[in-house]
């Protein structure tokens, strides 16, 4: 890795629409992308919720972002790591989750799933291995 | 070493303006740098001049002002979460057509992307917030 | 390569704290700051929870004093493994670590 090219991590622990973190979030790993740095998203804890299939805001009067993390692909923005104890304990299966697909430019732009589930412990390593950890 | 520094809750109703400020005053004085002092979501609005604390309270807009004036430290107001909660210098308000200015001296009004840089910048990056 | 992870909810409240702990790996460092604090006393429901994270997972539990202070914990309510720190202390945890990772 060059010297300037950092790790960049985004630490989602909130759930959606109750405050604006999960979208102000989402702003900057959109502006992010420019910086062509090696991003990663992480979703642990209510930040699981980020990521549901079937949200409609229609009646709370308030955008509904969660098409946007279906379009992170095209920002070059391809690993969100999702716990899998985080989903369990909240009674979730990846299957509740929205699929979000990117194209792998070293794979003839194969399609391939964006989302990866982990563990609690390999969450702790992925962690352990970045050089910026932004938290929403 | 370079330290970059993000609050993100606003004045007053929560301690992380307060605590940021405390490390910034102790990491000058260890002999670091704060080059950059980002505020983002609800954190944009320690930067407005128009707050009006009581006399025996800390004023922490002020504080901050100093602390930028004393060690050249820039703060950083996100534009896109200052639009939304009414924060805007003098250019933004000509353009957005709005009869007023809030933003204090020593803070100024930039992108998102200077909150990317000061990751890419500096050595550690501390988070205050809710 | 090590971690200053900050916590500034009480344990009481939030998960927070729960999961900061799960997430810390040995060598790293967890910083009770704000709020956060309540979780440093001894004698609480979760006192044996995080009293065995800081002796048994090679973790550095750090509790910043001023924030004790405020809130009228003495010295003395602090339990056993657990340092406190001034905000000197805190930037230091800061610029020995390789980053910090704040759990809000």
């Amino acid at each position: 890795m060059s010297d300037d090219v950092k790790k960049f991590l985004y630490l989602n622990r909130k759930a959606p629409y109750g405050t604006i973190y999960a979208l102000e979030a989402l702003e900057v790993v959109l502006i992010g992308a420019a910086f062509d740095q090696d991003v990663s998203l992480a979703f642990l804890d209510d930040g699981v919720f980020q990521l549901t299939r079937g949200q409609d805001t229609k009646e709370i009067g308030v955008k509904n972002f969660s098409p946007t993390f279906r379009a992170l692909g095209d920002y070059e923005v391809t690993r969100l790591y999702v716990e899998r104890e985080s989903l369990e304990e909240r009674g979730l299966s990846p299957d509740d989750l929205q699929e979000i697909m990117y194209e792998d430019e070293d794979d003839d732009w194969a399609e391939k799933p964006s989302i990866r589930i982990v563990s609690r412990a390999e969450m702790a390593d992925i962690i352990a291995a970045q050089d910026v950890v932004l938290s929403f | 070493m370079k330290f970059g520094v993000v609050v993100s809750e606003g004045p007053y109703t929560h301690q992380a303006a307060d605590t940021a400020y405390h490390f910034v005053v102790a990491a000058l004085a260890a002999g670091h740098e704060v080059p950059r002092v980002f505020f983002y979501h609800d954190g944009v609005n320690v930067g407005t001049r128009l707050s009006v604390p009581p006399q025996d309270e800390r004023n922490i807009q002020e504080q901050w002002s100093a602390l930028a004036r004393e060690h050249g430290i820039d703060l950083v107001i996100c534009i896109a979460a200052a639009q939304r909660r009414g924060m805007l210098d003098e250019k933004e308000a000509e353009r957005q057509g709005k009869d007023a200015d809030n933003i204090a001296e020593g803070f100024r009004i930039s992108g998102l992307g200077q909150l990317i840089e000061m990751g890419i910048q500096t050595d550690r990056l501390v988070m205050f917030g809710d | 390569m090590s971690t200053l992870h900050t916590v500034n909810k009480s344990p009481f409240a939030t998960g927070s704290l729960r999961s900061c702990l799960a997430h810390a790996r040995s060598g790293d460092a967890v910083l009770m700051i704000e709020d956060g604090v309540y979780g440093a006393t001894a004698g609480t429901g979760l006192s044996d929870e995080i009293a065995a994270a800081a002796r048994g997972g090679g973790i550095g539990i750090y509790v910043l004093g001023p924030d004790m202070a405020a809130r009228g914990l003495d010295a003395g309510r602090v339990l056993d493994g657990v340092i406190t720190v001034d905000y000197a202390g805190f930037v230091d945890l800061a610029a020995k670590h390789d980053r910090a990772v704040a759990w809000l």
